[in-house]
């Protein structure tokens, strides 16, 4: 464990002084500057915020994990070659990016969000809902990308992988519920569509997030089966939830880089 | 961690990728207190050979075994301690100075060797005052000097080089091949690729030729001229390879 701490830092280091990352703090500070300035105050600009972190963590996340890996693959060779465990190395390696990416996130949109102050009363609850479900995010597709980058040695298939898995939980699992929900409209379809939600991590965070916002009237039949099903309750279970997601790619990736050759 | 070389003994070592067998059963012993050369044509299984020493490839149960120093190696990292490894293509964080590198490796290891690190080749290479540079500023000339320094900083028993001396100038690769003659006396055993011939000449005392991932042949670097008949290791090794129909 303590061998993890110490690669855990050092990437932490490195990470921390990449001008990719320091960049994509500054964007996410413009933005979010940006939104809560112009985007019409209080509970629209978080909305607006919602789906820029529904959609851009998830790809900053994987894409990065993946190249991160890539790009330091003889290091990790020659750490390899140090008395160090594999499983510490690969716990060391995911906290260092989950670390890195969390920290660029939450003070790109967590100190505007601050700096700008309550408009509406549920304020500030809900940005911080809005950083915790972004942290969460995070930590999920950084494990989608270090597994993916882990399976695919070659760099343009593990891109092309880690765009695929970004491509599905953004945009085509929705489009798969939309079928659905359309093709069986003559059944009764809430339960099978609440597994299906909760098998989505970015739609985990968007309904855990719209419920919160007391809006979930507007976004449709998933919203309004989660909001019948849980009420309130429906928020831990959802986050809760998104950690499972997370916990599945990153057991993967430990698997296949403890048995991996290098 | 002591001044004691390590013994390298492999049996039967097996080892295939898919369908290709690139590792046919190599049987070895590489003798404590000797540079040995492993030397063979391209896509022989070296560079296997070397990363199943280091744990860096799978071993499947059907695919021999590795005994160092008396201990048969099941998976356990711990007996890396006692290695060195200079990897071919140095490339480190880009984002941290080489010192921050240093201190991470010893980081990784419980204890420092008892008579100190071995830092030798820091000064040698006069890399002390790039240190604290970022090593993405560094040429790569220079990191691979960096990656020398590495592994011999922990005095390690038993040392592994993949081709030490490529992308370094003739003064930085003459500097490394004075230690690595060194090394025997400094208590380690040493392990090397090379496809220089005349390095392998000058630095070599056994020989160990692989071909089509198993030992076509094996013996000492004077053996070999002397029972060839070639004044030049090259000439010798273009022989082995006529010899065995390629």
């Amino acid at each position: 464990m303590n061998m993890a701490v110490k690669v855990l830092v050092s990437q932490l280091r490195n990470v921390a002084r990449n001008r990719w990352i320091i960049g994509y703090a500054v964007l996410l500070f413009a933005v979010t500057e940006l939104l809560l300035r112009f985007g019409g105050g209080g509970e629209r600009a978080l909305l607006s915020l919602l789906n820029v972190v529904l959609l851009l963590l998830p790809l900053v996340s994987v894409v990065f994990g993946v190249i991160y890996v890539h790009n330091s693959r003889e290091f990790i060779e020659l750490l390899l070659a140090q008395p160090v465990g594999r499983g510490a190395l690969y716990g060391g390696l995911f906290g260092g990016l989950v670390l890195t990416l969390t920290s660029g996130f939450v003070l790109g949109v967590g100190v505007p969000l601050l700096l700008q102050g309550g408009g509406s009363p549920g304020y500030l609850s809900q940005g911080a809902l809005l950083v915790l479900a972004g942290v969460l995010l995070t930590i999920v597709f950084t494990a989608f990308g270090l597994a993916v980058a882990v399976r695919f040695d070659d760099r343009v298939r593990a891109l092309g992988a880690a765009l695929g898995v970004w491509l599905l939980c953004a945009l085509v699992y929705d489009g798969i519920i939309l079928l659905v929900t359309t093709l069986f409209a003559d059944y009764p379809l809430e339960a099978p569509l609440l597994v299906m939600t909760f098998l989505n991590p970015v739609d985990l965070a968007r309904v855990a997030l719209l419920l919160s916002f007391d809006i979930s009237a507007l976004m449709g039949y998933t919203g309004a089966v989660y909001e019948r099903f849980f009420g309130a309750g429906g928020l831990a279970l959802a986050l809760a939830m998104l950690l499972v997601c997370a916990a599945v790619p990153f057991g993967a990736g430990w698997r296949w880089f403890k048995r991996k050759d290098f | 961690m002591t001044a004691v070389p390590s013994r390298v003994e492999l049996i039967g070592l097996r080892k295939r990728f898919g369908r290709r067998e690139v590792l046919r059963g190599v049987d070895l012993t590489i003798e404590a207190g000797r540079i040995t050369a492993i030397v063979g044509p391209n896509a022989a299984g070296k560079t296997t050979l070397i990363k199943a020493i280091l744990g860096l490839v799978r071993r499947g149960p059907g695919d021999g075994a590795i005994v160092m120093d008396g201990s048969r190696l099941n998976g356990e990292c711990a007996y890396r301690e006692r290695i060195g490894y200079m990897p071919q293509a140095a490339q480190f964080p880009e984002y941290l100075t080489g010192r921050e590198v240093l201190d991470l490796l010893m980081g990784l290891r419980n204890r420092p060797p008892p008579p100190g690190l071995d830092e030798e080749l820091l000064d040698e290479f006069r890399l002390r005052e790039t240190l604290d540079q970022p090593v993405r500023t560094l040429s790569g000339g220079t990191r691979q000097k960096l990656n020398a320094v590495v592994a011999f900083l922990f005095r390690p028993s038993l040392l592994i080089l993949d081709e030490p001396t490529a992308g370094l100038d003739p003064v930085a690769a003459g500097i490394l091949k004075d230690k690595v003659l060194r090394a025997p006396s400094e208590g380690a055993t040493v392990v090397l690729t090379s496809h220089l011939m005349a390095e392998v000449e000058e630095l070599a005392q056994d020989l160990v030729f692989l071909l089509d991932g198993a030992v076509a042949w094996r013996g000492t670097v004077a053996g070999l001229l002397e029972q060839s008949g070639e004044p030049r290791l090259e000439r010798a090794i273009a022989r082995l390879l006529r010899e065995a129909g390629r």
